[in-house]
């Protein structure tokens, strides 16, 4: 599986007490900072500015088509796993104008955003491999996209290793969790005394020069490395490995698709709560008074008929083909196009399906049970 | 006074009201409109001359009566471009609750003359009864789509067709589950989109009042229902509620172990 660069660890330690000089240090730095929040009973990325608004103490029961917060005896920060979104909408706007036109006299401007440089505090390990696979694809020289590069260039990843895993998680075998190891610039490990911190590129060391770190400790290294090693452990959820994805491509008729199909909605929500699906659609908003119109941008869905049709007939007119194509294109059509699997195993498709649709069980059956169908 | 501004009519069958209501609520669109048609028909508002010939007419309302078919036809007549807004118009509302039942049967047992009262025996969506070029779901209808349609309209344009399911204007909201989060059934994801999941936005499910999805698996949100704790009739009603009528839910709600009452 293609990886960038693993950063090099030199943490240093901060005491729990003092986690507040961390948050004072980012904001010092100019930048807006996004923390975990209980909203609407999910963890949800809100601006803060004090520790005391962070959650604390909870942590999160992620199965399929559920999801809870419970109360932990503890005091930790990161005790859950992660919200209902990545990094996704930060970056690739679920809704947005890309340019506006004037009639008269005729003129097009494009509209770019306007994000303030922004920290996000407590990013993990599956969304920022998420977010690596997102700057491939919108950021790539030949037709970089000018609206996702201007907010992608304000953000400061603050990562966090994950000390355990939800049951739906399974970024151990896609290789991108549970522990943060690409594209942070900033990262956490979370101990029972403190964090261990570390920088992870030079915007992430000008915040970290002005907080005094003590050095780590040999046992406080030793947790760390333990915590992943047991978050990694206690996930129940695997993928076949890459090259046994690809044969998805000789299963297209195999039966197990129709029982999918009896129970896939069709709502297009695994692909909105997935960091890496990066499809969408645009249409024209004209004024009433027929002098200026938007174009507008917004998330698609494999799952839409927009999405499934060409020249004004559906190629994929029924719910089996379109999971097929969300199933094979994230599993093995990525392989080809982007040089890896699609699927950084947050598992969120799992816990936001509402009926609990899981790809690992789904590929599993299409993969090894019955015999090929062809 | 004539203008060669297009001419438009907004007509009310049997309904509410809620929609025209909707409409008025606009706010500044609704004051630029006279810029762009003249408004020659709409009895909510202020102009009363329905049977004026005009470019477009709006209708709000189901079919129930006799009287209602003739004047849908001469509406039909006077129209060049006909457009059914909300869930009466297009699915014949809440009111086609009556087409499950015995109408006759329950009139005789809430008036004492029923026999003065003349309805049809069903409470019919406009395309029924005549051709109808666009149809604009919901209960009310979002009126923002509805001048967006307007706007294309005078243009010559074919309106976009939304194709999504609410879950998706969920999402891209960034709304919370209620489903994932609280076990709250929910019809967003075999219901069209168009409200911008008005109800989820407020915490709670979505009771399906655009009509089905494109597509419309009844059988698996049926059973997931049925997994979060409704019986069958609850089930049952999910579906029989205010788009009762619209083609996928009345199948749906026909093929369901809960109906028994009609
Ligand atoms: S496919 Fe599912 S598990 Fe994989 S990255 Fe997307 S949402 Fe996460
Ligand atoms: S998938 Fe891995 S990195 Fe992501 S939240 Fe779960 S354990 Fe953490
Ligand atoms: S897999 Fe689940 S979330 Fe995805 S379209 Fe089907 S029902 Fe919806
Ligand atoms: S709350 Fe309803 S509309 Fe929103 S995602 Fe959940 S099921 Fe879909
Ligand atoms: S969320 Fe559902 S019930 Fe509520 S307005 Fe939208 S379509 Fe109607």
């Amino acid at each position: 599986m293609q990886q960038s660069a693993k950063i090099e660890r030199q943490p240093g330690f901060l005491p729990r007490a003092d986690f507040q000089r961390l948050l004072d240090g980012v904001v010092k730095s100019g930048y807006q900072l996004l923390g975990p929040v209980v909203k609407d009973g999910a963890i949800q990325l809100m601006e803060v500015s004090d520790a005391r608004q962070l959650v604390k103490g909870l942590t999160n029961e992620q199965q399929p088509g559920h999801y809870r917060l419970q109360q932990t005896a503890g005091e930790r920060l990161f005790d859950w796993n992660h919200g209902p979104q990545g990094l996704k909408p930060l970056c690739f706007a679920p809704h947005e104008v890309l340019w506006v036109e004037q009639k008269d006299p005729l003129s097009f401007t494009t509209r770019l955003p306007d994000l303030k440089p922004t920290a996000v505090l407590g990013v993990r390990g599956c969304d920022l491999a998420a977010l690596a696979i997102q700057d491939r694809h919108f950021l790539h020289a030949a037709g970089a996209d000018p609206h996702y590069r201007q907010r992608r260039e304000q953000l400061l990843l603050i990562g966090i290793d994950c000390a355990h895993s939800a049951e739906s998680c399974f970024c151990a075998s896609t290789g991108d969790g549970p522990s943060v190891n690409q594209g942070v610039d900033i990262g956490l490990s979370e101990l029972d005394d403190g964090f261990l911190v570390w920088s992870g590129s030079d915007q992430g060391e000008a915040v970290l020069q002005q907080i005094d770190l003590a050095a780590a400790q040999t046992q406080q290294l030793e947790q760390m490395a333990r915590q992943s090693e047991q978050a990694a452990q206690e996930q129940q959820r695997k993928l076949p490995s890459a090259e046994e994805l690809m044969r998805l491509y000789q299963r297209l008729e195999h039966a197990h698709w129709q029982q999918i199909a009896e129970r896939c909605l069709g709502c297009g929500n695994c692909t909105a709560v997935c960091p890496t699906c990066f499809c969408y659609d645009t249409h024209h908003e004209v004024s009433l008074d027929g002098l200026s119109a938007q174009n507008v941008r917004q998330w698609d869905s494999c799952f839409s008929a927009s999405h499934s049709s060409m020249g004004g007939f559906k190629v994929r007119g029924d719910i089996l083909s379109r999971y097929r194509q969300w199933l094979t294109h994230k599993l093995a059509g990525w392989q080809e196009q982007q040089g890896r699997i699609g699927c950084t195993g947050c598992g969120r498709c799992i816990t936001w399906c509402p009926v609990g649709i899981d790809l690992t069980k789904e590929s599993d059956a299409i993969l090894w049970e019955g015999s090929l169908d062809e | 006074m004539a203008t060669d501004k297009p001419k438009l009519a907004v007509h009310k069958f049997s309904s509410c009201d809620g929609c025209q209501l909707a409409l008025l609520n606009l706010g500044e669109p609704l004051l630029a409109l006279p810029g762009l048609v003249d408004i020659v028909h709409f009895a909510e508002a202020g102009p009363n001359s329905p049977d004026q010939a005009v470019d477009i007419s709006l209708v709000e309302g189901s079919v129930s009566t006799p009287e209602d078919i003739q004047r849908i036809q001469q509406v039909r007549q006077n129209s060049k471009l006909l457009v059914s807004i909300g869930a009466c118009a297009t699915s014949g509302g809440l009111q086609a609750l009556g087409n499950f039942a015995n109408r006759h049967e329950w009139m005789a047992s809430v008036y004492s003359n029923p026999e003065n009262i003349e309805v049809l025996n069903s409470s019919d969506p406009i395309s029924k009864h005549v051709k109808v070029d666009l149809q604009i779901q919901g209960c009310p209808v979002n009126s923002t789509q509805v001048i967006g349609a307007l706007r294309n309209l005078l243009s010559g344009v074919a309106p976009r067709a939304e194709v999504h399911s609410v879950c998706m204007e969920c999402k891209r909201q960034g709304l919370i589950c209620t489903m994932v989060t609280q076990g709250e059934p929910c019809m967003g994801p075999v219901t069209l989109a168009g409200c911008g999941a008005l109800c989820p936005a407020t915490g709670r499910g979505c009771y399906g009042c655009y009509g089905p999805a494109e597509q419309l698996n009844d059988r698996s949100i049926s059973d997931r229902f049925e997994q979060l704790g409704l019986d069958a009739q609850a089930v049952l009603r999910r579906f029989r509620f205010i788009a009762n009528s619209a083609a996928g839910f009345k199948a749906a709600s026909e093929g369901l172990r809960g109906d028994t009452d009609g």
